[in-house]
């Protein structure tokens, strides 16, 4: 059945799809979870604000980020990055930004609209005692935030950000559109210059999904011993 | 210690406080008890900001607790609070439970929190429980430990907002225990609590509220004695006839 096939080209490109696709993607995805995690994080904090302005800011911000398609963003940023660049630091031109930091950029303030909403979840499900208990020992806002609510938080969600992660993963292959080489990159790039579509698209879609499983079952794992911890 | 003048709280229409006023001396011990839903615990968690009221004035220590310009968490750093669900946290250990706040708010070192920590884990017996974590005590065990968390602080005034009523009944003593013991030692206290014995024993004053209202105000053999008030007559009588 495979006889007009050569799986061969997948073994000679080893090198080059992994040291240069799958570290790009790698490096976006942890940058991007990192990243994420964090403005996320703040944003969940300022959602959960008793300022309005504050919460309405990052309300529209999430709302803005979850309604527009992903490839949009990408796309967007990639031509608004330089101008912003320029506009910040007061330059006479657009800032040459290469595609891995406009990406890098764009899927941080893409996931963190998403991580934002997990934090936010996790943070509400920690009970009001806990906020008053640190209040009343002396603690101020940032301290019981940080001490007592966001580690508690943090542990909850850990699996649905995680799961969240792994979509992330996923979805950095998307940077096609501006042309850089992640792990489906390089892969369409050998597949093109060999002629080995299929060979390719079936090897890069068996390496998604080894991936992607296995961080799954991990998360799976992990939720197991949480469970018995708590 | 604690003057509360003419304090008054509403959620939207409902007022859950009317004009209360009383106060607690330095060294006095003050139950605060009344029916559920009278306004007892809103009424404690106003005295050191938890809560906020719309008229009327709290003074701790000298300190306007409603003031704009009031640095609240140096205020409540002062006045140690027990609440009734113990409220210690999950993810730290006992130790680290009673160091966190000596550390953050007090600048203490490290081993300066817990020798503090470890003379209080042992003044209430519980020494040993130092490296668990909270979920692997018993709830009158926790409260304890909430208590020792408390006075780590070394607290001018203790709070105490029913820190028996989450508690199995064969808990409860262990707690009041610690409680007697530091009325003995002459803490400014503030109780709100249902055990009517522990009143009986270290209060110096009882106050009765309901719907929001301070009803009586008096000294406890006075209250027990011979409370003035149909409401508090009625209430003591429930509470008292097993």
């Amino acid at each position: 059945m495979f006889s007009g096939f050569d799986f061969d080209v997948i073994g000679r490109s080893l090198p080059y799809l992994f040291r240069e696709g799958m570290a790009f993607t790698l490096t976006l995805t942890g940058i991007a979870m990192s990243g994420g995690i964090v403005f996320g994080t703040l944003l969940a904090m300022m959602r959960l604000a008793k300022f309005p302005p504050l919460a309405l800011a990052a309300g529209a911000y999430v709302n803005l980020m979850r309604s527009v398609p992903l490839l949009l963003v990408i796309f967007w940023f990639y031509f608004l990055v330089p101008w912003i660049g320029q506009w910040l630091i007061g330059a006479t031109q657009p800032v040459r930004v290469g595609a891995f930091l406009s990406s890098a950029i764009t899927f941080t303030m893409f996931e963190a609209a998403y991580y934002c909403e997990i934090m936010r979840a996790g943070i509400q499900s920690i009970a009001r005692g806990q906020v008053s208990a640190g209040y009343a020992l002396g603690l101020d806002y940032w301290q019981t935030m940080g001490q007592i609510v966001l580690p508690q938080a943090f542990r909850n969600m850990l699996p649905v950000l995680l799961t969240q992660t792994i979509i992330l993963f996923q979805d950095t292959s998307l940077v096609y559109v501006i042309s850089a080489t992640d792990f489906l990159g390089a892969a369409a790039k050998i597949a093109n210059r060999d002629g080995r579509l299929v060979e390719m698209y079936l090897f890069a879609a068996a390496i998604y999904f080894a991936i992607s499983v296995a961080g799954s079952y991990g998360v799976k794992l992990m939720q197991q011993r949480l469970a018995v911890i708590r | 210690m604690i003057s509360i003048k003419n304090v008054s709280k509403w959620y939207g229409s409902f007022q859950v406080l009317k004009t209360c006023s009383t106060e607690v001396a330095k060294g006095e011990v003050v139950v605060v008890c009344g029916p559920s839903g009278s306004g007892k615990s809103t009424l404690i968690k106003c005295a050191n900001g938890l809560e906020s009221f719309q008229q009327g004035e709290i003074v701790v220590n000298g300190v306007s607790v409603g003031a704009s310009d009031t640095d609240l968490p140096k205020l409540r750093a002062k006045v140690g609070m027990v609440f009734q669900h113990f409220e210690l946290f999950p993810h730290m250990t006992v130790t680290e439970n009673l160091n966190l706040a000596q550390i953050k708010v007090l600048g203490r070192t490290r081993q300066e929190a817990t020798d503090k920590t470890m003379a209080l884990l042992k003044r209430v017996g519980l020494e040993s429980h130092a490296p668990k974590y909270p979920g692997h005590l018993s709830g009158g065990q926790q409260q304890r430990v909430a208590i020792a968390r408390a006075l780590a602080m070394d607290p001018l005034a203790m709070l105490f907002d029913e820190p028996t009523s989450a508690l199995d009944p064969e808990m409860i003593n262990e707690v009041l225990d610690v409680m007697v013991q530091l009325a003995q030692e002459g803490m400014t206290m503030m109780v709100v609590t249902h055990e009517m014995g522990f009143a009986h024993r270290v209060a110096h004053r009882v106050i009765f509220m309901d719907q929001g209202e301070i009803v009586e105000d008096a000294g406890t053999n006075e209250f027990f004695g011979s409370p003035r008030s149909e409401r508090a007559q009625q209430f003591l009588s429930k509470i008292l006839q097993h």
